[in-house]
């Protein structure tokens, strides 16, 4: 059986923007960057658990919109000289439709 | 693409740093092949005096270890001087025949220390002092000798000599000069340094001059004598006369020297693949003995090397300080003074405290602080920034902390602080972690003390700390600031340059600005964008559209984010007055969306805290009240007394006034959030004093201060006009506010903004300027002709994702 469940369309998440989804085993963030390249980590920054949805988008990278901690959003880490890490969730682009898949990791 | 061949000279400071920042700009641009004569990596030569002094190892001091040069895929080649460049075919030879082609080559030797042509001056135990090398012949001599000799008394001699002594020497300083560190300090403040280092055991000849060293028996020298025929015992001499750069190998190959390797702007040499920065180069006549240039001049050389092309290096103004612990000494710029100059002294021979400021029409251009160095850092800033200083004149002299509470009252003194003590309120950051991380990760700015430690990264009020911090443990100001600081990372362009071109060129969004300023990065950062946006939208209200992805989460979501995530909503109640339907809303919101706190705040309004960010349009939807923009960079509150309409000292109907001005002012988004207060009577209940604009009600009309600020660091707001009527006060408040919003870079409120205009600036177009008043005040009304109450728009359906979440 495919884990892959549709969630949202690219075009209901703003470039350089992210939208929540709110799953039982926590918030998850899909992030969308300028290249239509779409994200997905856990909405729990590794510093005091800001959610990082919430941040400001730019390259790869999200800023956390608490204390702007800078998580890469390909590997869930935080740029040095912080440390932590973000857990990463499965993405892909079907045409239009994002799938996210919980069970895999990314 | 094939690798292009970057080959340099000389594995000291300026070269790596410039290495360094030539990684960071493209990592895979060239081969990278060093040579290096010492047989060390990369070291912090600043440190080699407190190495002397037995504070600190050899190996405390390296700033790039072997493996980092392997981590990079640098060839290293240690020990080997290069002896010979052939231009022509573009190869250069070491010693040992080692060779290298280059397409790039880059010359970073550094300079020579300068040694008297005086007889005996090649015997044995006569030294420099400049490398690892010297450092341990003297420890070595140390452990064995007794006398030791320094000729020369300035910095680097001062340093050498105490770190003797400290090793159990004794020393003498033979110094030609009437006074000690003349190029850094003026007589009364060189003797009081004398009478210092006297009284813990320094013997000084000065205006003395060196006829000869003598050798003893065993062929070591024994003794150094003076041209008036004094013999000093030395088993050791230590000349630190000055140095030259060294310029023997550019000189060989026929590159154009003069009193070093002359190079450009942009840090190339007569032959354009020849690049050469440090203390080897002189650039417009002046060759640099100090690390802060250095580095300057290695970020501009990167930049070209990088292939980027367009930094310029300009020059450097200096500062100096001697690092021998307990003894506090700081200079910089033209501390001398003289004709056309004005001084400002203070002079305390009995507690060792020395300072005089030099200035010239309102500028500081010149300091010279013996004792006590506190407030060096800040006085640098102040001649390097060039601010006008007429209004702060008076305080001057009493420094930084007179002029308010940093909010570290009665700790201002890096130096005595205990070493855990905590520098940054905010972050917890102690002392020791500080000075630990200057030293093992080569810090040099206060930037790079704030990426490392997160001292001064949040309310900033520490960073005045934090700067004393690295120049105490540097011994120069490394604030390597240039004059006017870069918007961010992605840009070389400061805030000045951003917005004159958004201005001049009719920029009107965040892509087509970043290109035509040729951003570095695709889309920029969260330092930047935020920035751009506001910039755009303040010089093109009406063209220029709101980015909402470039602003912080408060302002897209115009609500407060907290640290669980949940919102603060914070309705505006005009003038601070209420009434018992907007009350009556407020508590049916609170059970109905199950707020956990309802708190009154400190600007005479309600704030519901908790809130879900799905709940927050229904909130403001049933409260039926605009927002108080109590989480934007834009219009605050505007404060009110009670006034004349109630109160029975009250002069002027201060509620109504003050209500008239948030109406008036509503929907401003500024540089930095702007808070106003109307008070009825100078009785000031509103607290006037402390905001951006305060009104001050009196009998025959009203008062208006600007520059207020009751937040990180209290600031008294300044008398800026007196005016009859209550148009007035709209039209006054608004144009100052417009030449703020015009003319202020992001993040600056309006007192640091009047900091680097100066009051006069703003008096003059507004008060002193009636058409130019106007003309401002009618740009501002233009500008809030396009602004509505943002949650009414939300309720209406805009930016509806923004408070949606998906199911899963
Ligand atoms: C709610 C309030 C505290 C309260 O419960 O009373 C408050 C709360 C915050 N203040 Fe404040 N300030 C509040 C009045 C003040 C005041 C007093 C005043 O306005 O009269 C000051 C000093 C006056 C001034 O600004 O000059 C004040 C000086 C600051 C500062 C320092 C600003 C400065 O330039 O020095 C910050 C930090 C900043 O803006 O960068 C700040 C930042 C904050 C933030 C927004 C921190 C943040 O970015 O998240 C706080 C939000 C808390 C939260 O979780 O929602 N708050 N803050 C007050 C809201 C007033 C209102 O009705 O809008
Ligand atoms: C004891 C001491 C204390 C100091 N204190 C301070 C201070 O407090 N504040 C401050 O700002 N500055 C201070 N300085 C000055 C500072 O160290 C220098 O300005 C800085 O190191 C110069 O950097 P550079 O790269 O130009 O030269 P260097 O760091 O000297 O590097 C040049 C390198 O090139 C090598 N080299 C030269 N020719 C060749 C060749 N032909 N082939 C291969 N290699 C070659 C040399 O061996 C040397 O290692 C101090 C200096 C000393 C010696
Ligand atoms: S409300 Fe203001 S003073 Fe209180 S903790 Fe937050 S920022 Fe600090
Ligand atoms: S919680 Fe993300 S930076 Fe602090």
């Amino acid at each position: 059986m495919s884990h892959w469940k549709k969630v949202c369309l690219l075009t209901e998440i703003p470039p350089l923007g992210a939208r929540v989804i709110q799953h039982p085993q926590g918030d998850i963030a899909v992030f969308r960057n300028a290249d239509d390249e779409v994200f997905a980590l856990e909405d729990r920054c590794p510093h005091k658990g800001g959610p990082l949805s919430q941040g400001i988008v730019y390259g790869k990278t999200v800023a956390c919109p608490l204390h702007g901690w800078q998580i890469g959003l390909e590997c869930g880490t935080a740029a040095a000289p912080d440390e932590g890490c973000a857990r990463r969730y499965a993405v892909r682009l079907d045409g239009n439709a994002v799938l996210l898949n919980t069970e895999a990791a990314a | 693409m094939q690798k292009l061949k970057l080959v340099m000279i000389g594995n000291g400071m300026a070269g790596v740093r410039t290495l360094e920042e030539l990684l960071a700009l493209t990592p895979s641009r060239y081969d990278i092949t060093v040579f290096g004569e010492e047989p060390h990596p990369n070291y912090n030569r600043i440190l080699l005096s407190p190495v002397l002094a037995g504070e600190q190892t050899v190996q405390d001091i390296i700033l790039n270890p072997l493996e980092w040069y392997a981590e990079q895929g640098i060839t290293l080649h240690l020990g080997k001087k290069v002896v010979k460049i052939d231009r022509k075919k573009r190869v250069v030879y070491a010693a040992d025949g080692t060779e290298a082609e280059y397409d790039r080559l880059l010359m970073a030797t550094g300079s020579k220390p300068f040694i008297l042509p005086v007889p005996g001056k090649d015997l044995p135990g006569v030294i420099s002092y400049r490398d690892i090398h010297d450092t341990e012949q003297m420890l070595a001599a140390a452990r064995q000798y007794r006398h030791a000799v320094v000729i020369g008394g300035g910095l680097l001699g001062l340093e050498a000599a105490n770190g003797l002594m400290l090793q159990g020497m004794s020393v003498t300083v033979v110094h030609l000069g009437e006074w000690l560190l003349e190029r850094q300090l003026d007589k009364v403040a060189g003797q009081l340094l004398q009478q210092s280092l006297e009284q813990r055991g320094l013997r000084f000849a000065l205006q003395a001059q060196t006829a000869a060293l003598l050798a003893g028996e065993s062929g070591r020298v024994s003794a150094v004598q003076l041209k008036d025929g004094t013999e000093l015992a030395a088993d050791l001499v230590v000349m630190a006369v000055g140095i030259r750069p060294n310029t023997e190998l550019a000189e060989s190959c026929g590159l154009y020297c003069n009193r070093g390797i002359v190079v450009n702007d942009t840090l190339q040499t007569f032959d354009p693949r020849i690049y050469a920065v440090g203390e080897c180069v002189n650039h417009r006549g002046i060759a640099y003995g100090l690390v802060a240039p250095l580095y300057e001049q290695a970020r501009v050389c990167a930049n070209h090397l990088a292939g980027w092309g367009y930094g310029r290096y300009v020059g450097s103004v200096l500062s100096t300080k001697l690092k021998v612990t307990g003894i506090d000494l700081f200079s910089a710029g033209d501390f001398m003074g003289g004709d056309g100059h004005e001084e400002i002294t203070l002079s305390d021979p009995v507690g060792g405290v020395y300072k005089k400021l030099v200035l010239k029409g309102d500028k500081l251009v010149g300091a010279c602080l013996y004792g006590d160095t506190a407030d060096g850092a800040w006085y640098f800033r102040l001649l390097k920034d060039e601010q006008p200083i007429g209004e702060i004149r008076d305080h001057l002299m009493w420094g930084e902390n007179n002029l308010g509470d940093t909010g570290h009252a009665g700790e201002n003194k890096a130096a005595a602080m205990a070493d855990e003590a905590e520098v940054c309120g905010c972050n917890g950051v102690r002392k020791i972690t500080i000075v630990k991380a200057i030293r093992e990760k080569g810090l040099t700015t206060l930037d790079e003390v704030k990426k490392h430690t997160k001292a001064s990264g949040s309310c900033g009020s520490c960073a005045g700390l934090c700067e004393q911090i690295l120049m105490n443990v540097l011994g120069s100001s490394f604030d390597a600031t240039p004059k006017t600081k870069t918007v961010c990372g992605c840009t070389d362009r400061n805030h000045q340059e951003v917005r004159d071109a958004i201005r001049e060129h009719h920029l009107v969004s965040i892509p087509q600005t970043m290109q035509f300023l040729e951003w570095r990065t695709p889309n920029g950062c969260a330092t930047c964008r935020p920035a751009l946006n506001y910039y755009l939208i303040a010089t093109w209200p009406g063209e220029a559209r709101d980015d909402p992805q470039s602003r912080f989460i408060n302002e897209r979501a115009h609500a407060n984010i907290q640290k669980d995530g949940t919102y603060s909503v914070v309705p505006r109640m005009w003038g601070g007055v209420t009434n018992a339907s907007e009350l009556r809303r407020i508590a049916d919101v609170t059970d109905k969306y199950r707020i956990p706190l309802v708190k009154v705040t400190g600007g005479q309004r309600i704030d519901l805290l908790g809130v879900k960010k799905e709940d927050l349009v229904n909130v403001w939807r049933d409260l039926d009240m605009p927002s108080g923009h109590a989480y934007g960079k834009s219009l605050r509150t505007v404060k009110t007394c009670v006034g004349s309409e109630f109160c029975r000292f009250g002069t002027q109907d201060s509620t109504q006034m003050g209500i008239d001005l948030e109406h008036d002012l509503f929907g401003m988004w500024s540089p930095h959030k702007v808070k106003l207060a109307v008070s009825g009577c100078p009785r000031n209940c509103a607290e006037s004093g402390i905001k951006d604009v305060g009104v001050i009600g009196v009998d025959s009309g009203w008062e208006l201060y600007v520059g207020g600020n009751g937040g990180i660091k209290t600031e008294v707001a300044q008398f800026f006009a007196k005016v009859a009527s209550h148009a007035e006060v709209l039209e006054y408040s608004g144009a100052f506010l417009q030449l703020y919003r015009e003319e202020a870079f992001y993040l600056e409120r309006t007192v640091h903004y009047l900091h680097r205009v100066g009051l006069e600036h703003a008096k003059q177009r507004v008060v002193a300027d009636a058409d130019n008043r106007k003309a401002l005040y009618a740009r501002l009304k233009y500008a809030l002709s396009f602004e509505q109450d943002p949650w009414a728009e939300r309720i209406q359906g805009e930016q509806k994702h923004e408070f949606e979440a998906l199911p899963a």
